[in-house]
């Protein structure tokens, strides 16, 4: 039976997610935005725009603009989802969450548990991520940090489509979720900056979300499985493009959610291939392909045939000249070396 | 003062010193008990200190909420926590409180309007302005208050939350417990200006020293402040002055202080303030009420069982 048709559009990432934001705050009145700079008039909608216009419609009660302070961001957001509703938090730079790493941390993440489930803390955190020529202090993926956290839930998505479901369903999620998104990827001018990529989606139009917990195979692929997510995984998707010349064909996964991370989709993809690559724009050591790489390692040993690689910015603080910062990054050029040494 | 007016002023200080003493006599059980071994961790007493709790307490509804430190017992008591159920939690008993899980430094219960105590120094005072924010989007009449001690003035997260409830004139009582010691550093040693009641008035929060050994004159204080919140008056600061009785946590020795300091204090006793303006028959069957609460509430927590260990693993996610 064919599916029915869904009307679409092609939207930026930037575009769905204030789509989402607005559609979530439509549906719940319990919905409200906090943060810096998102909501002024004359200002910029949040440090990458994905709020303009929402204060045109939810007005100011509902979209509140913070002191440049961190730890009242965070802690406010809790507090008022230990309440019963639903806050949207933004960090402007997601290095920014090292000011506010108590709230997520001792307060946010624990206060179910330390209830013994008597309070829930139903909040959102969005949080942008990766190097853009910004230097050490804004440029940085930790990711990893939150992954480590019981309670926190950590996702991050690569697409239109897949942000603006997710963050919906982060929104109705009863648990602290904190979403990263990669600053190259909110649009057009990212487009240009991560190598020409075209990063619009169809979005349809209808209700949706997409749940958290959930990878997707972009690509499927017989020999290689290659999981990544944000530039890294438009790297990995065009790497895997020039391979098949070598006849090579990889199975891109981007996870999505980083936790709790969807091991049986990796688990099933390593079992076919035979072979991992994680790739990731968080530094090597400690980041979250170790533990996926620890993971397979444990489920999928008798299935591997080559040694699970990591291919991740390099462990030193990011630079802000553009030849030292493309010198750390993980670049499309190692991915396809890596996989032929593995193949081959 | 007329009749009528005199009598509710006279319950209304049975009621301090039935909370008080049951603060007081729960604190002193406790940490017998925990000498003895039967309960588990750690304790941060509130012997001292229980006019600020009973006080502030007393003026909050069912439904206002408040955040608590790393010394809780006290607010827990004075909020409402169900006296067993709070002895439960402190000897890790399946029917604590928190169910096992919070312990002495995260009593609390959601029912009553507590949140379990926030045991990290100041963590509460960014977590209040989200309580008070959710009051203030909802457009409801309740109120947070959010007890701190004088050590948690020097954190960032003080500053921040103070200045943010001042913004968005948010519906807090900020309650400093100023007992003159962070843990063994004197308040003097990490501050040059002695009342946290001027740091409020530089955010433009209203703020009042208090004599915290005095449960009336921190009743009426919290009133005012209670009130001024609940109208859409903002924030409030009380800077409550007071005396922790015990040491910092169970092992302190107390070196840090004079024994002529305690001694001055201690002529100050919450309950004996209280006791003061009342006859002594009345503080006898106070206490008599206070006693059979508590051996109640040991029994409970003796005969309840622990936790099973399966439960360990259950909420961490909703």
């Amino acid at each position: 039976m064919p599916e029915a048709a869904v009307a679409t559009r092609r939207l930026t990432i930037a575009e769905a997610l204030r789509e989402g934001i607005a559609e979530e705050m439509r549906r719940d009145p319990e919905v409200f935005l906090i943060g810096e700079d998102i909501g002024v008039e004359g200002g910029f909608g949040g440090a990458f725009g994905v709020y303009l216009g929402l204060p045109e419609e939810f007005g100011h009660e509902r979209i509140i603009d913070t002191p440049i302070s961190e730890k009242v961001i965070a802690g406010a957001a809790a507090g008022a989802a230990m309440l019963g509703m639903k806050p949207i938090a933004d960090m402007q730079y997601s290095d920014f969450l090292f000011e506010c790493m108590d709230e997520l941390v001792n307060q946010a993440a624990k206060m179910r548990y330390m209830s013994g489930g008597k309070v829930s803390v139903p909040m959102v955190m969005r949080a942008p991520v990766g190097m853009t020529l910004r230097g050490a202090q804004h440029g940085q993926c930790p990711e990893s940090y939150f992954i480590h956290v019981p309670g926190l839930k950590v996702v991050a998505p690569s697409d239109a489509y897949h942000a603006k479901g997710i963050l919906k369903a982060a929104v109705r999620d009863p648990n602290p979720v904190l979403i990263f998104e990669h600053k190259l990827l909110y649009g057009s001018k990212g487009r240009e900056a991560a190598g020409g990529m075209d990063l619009t989606a169809e979005v349809p139009e209808e209700d949706y979300t997409f749940p958290i917990g959930q990878a997707v195979i972009k690509r499927a692929g017989s020999d290689v499985t290659v999981v990544a997510t944000h530039v890294s995984l438009y790297r990995a998707l065009a790497a895997a493009e020039t391979l098949t010349a070598d006849g090579i064909e990889c199975e891109v996964i981007d996870p999505l959610t980083l936790q709790p991370f969807d091991t049986e989709t990796i688990f099933g993809s390593v079992r076919r291939t035979g072979r991992l690559v994680i790739v990731h724009e968080d530094t090597l050591t400690g980041g979250w392909g170790a533990e996926v790489a620890a993971c397979v390692a444990d489920e999928c040993l008798d299935y591997l045939e080559a040694p699970i690689k990591r291919i991740a910015t390099l462990d030193v603080p990011a630079p802000a000249a553009p030849v030292l910062e493309q010198r750390i990054l993980p670049q499309e050029q190692t991915i396809v070396e890596t996989i032929r040494r593995l193949v081959g | 003062m007329d009749a009528g007016a005199a009598h509710l002023q006279l319950e209304t200080v049975q009621e301090l010193y039935r909370k008080v003493a049951l603060i007081r006599r729960f604190e002193d059980r406790v940490y017998r008990l925990f000498l003895e071994g039967e309960i588990p961790g750690t304790l941060h007493q509130y012997q001292g200190q229980e006019a600020v709790a009973a006080g502030v307490c007393s003026t909050l509804r069912i439904d206002d909420w408040i955040t608590s430190t790393h010394r809780p017992h006290g607010h827990a008591l004075a909020k409402g926590v169900n006296t067993s159920e709070a002895m439960a939690e402190l000897y890790g008993k399946a029917t604590g409180c928190c169910g096992g899980k919070g312990g002495s430094m995260h009593l609390g219960d959601p029912a009553v309007g507590m949140l379990p105590a926030i045991a990290i120094v100041a963590g509460g005072n960014t977590i209040v302005t989200g309580l008070g924010l959710a009051m203030k989007l909802r457009k409801s009449d309740q109120v947070a208050a959010c007890f701190f001690g004088e050590g948690a003035t020097n954190e960032g997260a003080f500053h921040e939350g103070l200045n943010f409830s001042a913004v968005e004139q948010l519906p807090i009582v900020w309650v400093c417990e100023n007992n003159l010691y962070g843990a063994s550093t004197p308040y003097g040693r990490v501050s040059l200006v002695p009342d946290v009641a001027e740091r409020a008035k530089v955010y433009g929060i209203p703020s009042q020293i208090v004599d915290g050994m005095d449960a009336v004159a921190v009743r009426e204080a919290s009133a005012a402040a209670v009130e001024h919140a609940r109208n859409g008056g903002g924030p409030t600061l009380l800077e409550c002055k007071t005396y922790r009785f015990t040491g910092h946590s169970r092992s302190d020795a107390r070196g840090y202080r004079t024994r002529e300091e305690e001694q001055e204090w201690a002529k100050r006793d919450p309950l004996i303030v209280l006791a003061a303006r009342l006859d002594e028959a009345t503080v006898a069957r106070l206490e008599a009420e206070v006693k059979a609460e508590l051996d109640e509430a040991v029994e409970f927590a003796r005969n309840s069982p622990d936790p099973d260990p399966a439960t360990a693993l259950e909420h961490v996610y909703a």
